[in-house]
């Protein structure tokens, strides 16, 4: 039967509603992380979290991904409720950082084919799309070598195919170029691209601002875990008469920036 | 739950199981080779030790007798002892292991004994060393053979028979069957290392599967696929219960293996060790297959227990610093269970561990009281439910997870 595409209007992919994390800590007591975080990603549309170390961008990211649980507020992913159904969620979402490393004793291909289980891929089509997603990323030459004999660069590329193996419309990304070499940290640079080229909604964080400057439709400053500012490149450049991304960060951040925070970070 | 989910996470944890090395030692190569041999190894040396003492021939030196020559040609008859001339410094020479034994004929022996008075003949060894209790065991042997002629002689002289001094033979008989027996003497030993053997078994997965996990950083990486956290750890806590109960059987199995071979050793030499043994392989697969099915809801326990503990720990190291000491609270119950005199009752056969311990003794012993049996196997069941319960909920807590 053929569809009829009404588009009636452009539905937020992520949109999170006061959205907060509260940490209990033995030495500092109760820390908000995250306070009252409201923001929303249009589909095909890169969302870039800009932030100094310790600013609450990991700790929103992995509410997102349903890796912690929000303390207050909520969010919608794909039209799924965090809280309410959170492997819906998962379901949909592509989730890569610094920290979400590969089993060792597995190879690539192993690995890719072990997510794409996890995700409910029925085995008859699970081999056509590995296949599929190996060749594209063209990683034939090493696919059945274990992955603690991989080099940094294929490491990268299996955690990618690892995270797009179920296809997820919401690529979520935590400061991805953390401590990569410029060549590895480029292939992600252009993967983040190819994500949008392909339709998905890509939000990332990061405190590289020539990586945001590149690559964010819209940009979040984000600081002490509230959201300071908010909109495209040009128009933070308007409201704060900056033209630099880094003068404008600090313009931002910098009245909220104080001596004690400056000691313990 | 879902548990084509489980399964999926099963096998993965499986293969990278069997691929760790540490598993290959822990699991296959400790028990397979390390028990035989240390079984072997020991009985080979006792048999041979003993073998040795035997055949040696003791230094025996007679001090006095030279007036009474009869008891003197008696001693020097023994073919497995060789008499020295007397010196003075005899008792050092025991000590120094130069002469394995002496003996004093008291003076004026043999007019003593012609005329029915009391006296002593001493044998002086050196006790805990058993060639010198081989060599006055030979001595006491002659001496004996003399004095049960003697008193002969006597009784001939007298016409009066020799059966007066035994009206009544005293025999002692065995009715337990033979599997009681072994029960009594090794049987406690082999629940105990099923036991053990489902804990250390357990404990490498249980650490890698958890501490490791969040070592290595891949604990966000599944953690961010659809799996469900209950999937995630039923799958990961099966894995800690295959590895603990391959590791028990493999156990058990070479060591039947070791018994087999060991009473091969032993057929030359009949010892205590070696009818053991023997009553081992007459054991049979039923008490062995009911060993494992008390031991099982204990691998549980110890899988999921060994599992909540180590997901605290941030590193592998950490982990293993805060399991060690559960070593000793499995030891110390099981090994209380080997004490003789420890009989089950139905408060000990609520305490964990030991209860299983105790049973496993009995069960091999060839006594089965069922009311205890079922006692003991839901006690247990309830245990291992609950840290089971506890690990799914500790596994869902983001602080335990996330712990910085």
């Amino acid at each position: 039967m053929p569809g009829f595409p009404i588009q009636i209007e452009v539905l937020p992919v992520i949109e999170t509603r006061r959205l907060s994390k509260l940490f209990k800590d033995k030495k500092r007591g109760e820390i908000r992380a995250v306070d009252g975080v409201s923001f929303t990603c249009k589909p095909g549309q890169i969302y870039g979290l800009l932030g100094a170390n310790g600013a609450g961008k990991t700790t929103t990211l992995r509410m997102l991904a349903t890796i912690l649980e929000p303390s207050d507020g909520t969010a919608i992913v794909c039209g799924h409720d965090v809280v309410e159904a959170p492997q819906k969620v998962r379901a949909n979402v592509g989730f890569l950082s610094t920290a979400t490393a590969l089993y060792p004793r597995l190879t690539s291909q192993e690995m890719v084919e072990y997510f794409g289980r996890l995700n409910g891929i029925p085995e008859a089509d699970l081999k056509k799309r590995v296949d599929e997603i190996l060749t594209r990323l063209d990683m034939n030459s090493f696919r059945d070598r274990r992955c603690d004999k991989l080099s940094t660069g294929m490491k990268q590329k299996t955690s990618i195919a690892r995270t797009l193996i179920h296809d997820p419309q919401v690529m979520i990304f935590d400061e991805p170029t953390l401590g990569l070499d410029i060549m590895t940290a480029r292939t992600i640079i252009e993967f983040i691209r190819e994500c949008r080229q392909r339709g998905k909604t890509v939000i990332f964080s990061t405190h590289v601002m020539s990586e945001v400057e590149k690559l964010c439709d819209v940009i979040g400053i984000i600081h002490g875990g509230k959201l300071l500012v908010e909109g495209p490149l040009p128009e933070l450049r308007r409201k704060c008469s900056e033209d630099d991304l880094e003068e404008i960060f600090v313009k931002v951040v910098g009245p909220h920036y104080t001596n004690a925070e400056a000691h313990t970070s | 739950m879902n548990s084509h989910a489980v399964s999926v996470v099963y096998r993965k944890e499986l293969t990278e199981w069997l691929r760790d090395r540490r598993t290959l030692i822990s699991t296959v190569i400790v028990p397979l080779l390390l028990f035989p041999l240390i079984i072997l190894g020991f009985s080979y040396l006792a048999v041979t030790l003993v073998g040795k003492a035997q055949k040696e021939v003791p230094k025996i030196m007679i001090l006095g007798g030279n007036d009474s020559p009869q008891v003197v040609a008696a001693l020097q008859k023994i073919e497995t002892v060789q008499i020295v001339p007397y010196a003075t410094d005899w008792k050092n020479q025991i000590s120094e292991k130069e002469i394995r034994a002496a003996v004093d004929i008291p003076e004026g022996f043999q007019s003593a004994l012609e005329k029915n008075e009391d006296q002593t003949v001493r044998i002086y060894f050196y006790e805990g060393e058993i060639k010198s209790a081989f060599g006055a065991e030979h001595i006491e042997k002659s001496l004996k053979g003399y004095r049960d002629q003697v008193v002969k002689e006597r009784l001939a002289a007298k016409n009066i028979a020799t059966s007066v001094l035994t009206p009544f033979e005293i025999k002692q008989e065995n009715v337990a069957p033979p599997e009681k027996v072994s029960g009594a003497t090794i049987g406690g030993f082999i629940g105990y290392l099923v036991i053990l053997l489902c804990m250390t078994g357990a404990m490498y997965p249980a650490i890698d599967l958890t501490a490791g996990e969040k070592e290595r950083g891949t604990m966000e990486t599944i953690l961010s696929s659809p799996v469900s956290r209950v999937d995630l750890v039923l799958g990961k806590f099966l894995l800690v219960l295959s590895a603990a109960l391959a590791t028990a059987v493999l156990s058990v199995l070479s060591m039947g293996i070791s018994f087999a071979a060991m009473r091969y050793f032993n057929a030359s030499v009949q010892s205590g060790r070696g009818e053991a043994s023997a009553l081992i392989l007459q054991l049979g697969p039923k008490p062995v297959l009911f060993i494992f099915v008390m031991a099982l809801p204990l691998a549980v326990f110890f899988a999921a227990t060994l599992m909540t503990i180590a997901l605290f720990a941030k590193t592998y190291k950490e982990a293993q610093s805060y399991l060690t000491p559960m070593t000793f609270l499995v030891v110390i119950p099981a090994v209380a269970s080997l004490l003789p005199g420890v009989e089950l009752t139905p408060k000990l056969a609520l305490v964990p561990i030991l209860s299983t311990s105790l049973v496993c003794k009995e069960i091999i012993a060839g006594t089965y009281h069922w009311n205890s049996i079922a006692m003991i196997f839901a006690s247990t069941c309830v245990y291992a439910a609950g840290s089971l319960f506890l690990a799914v909920k500790m596994f869902q807590r983001e602080d335990v997870l996330f712990r910085s």
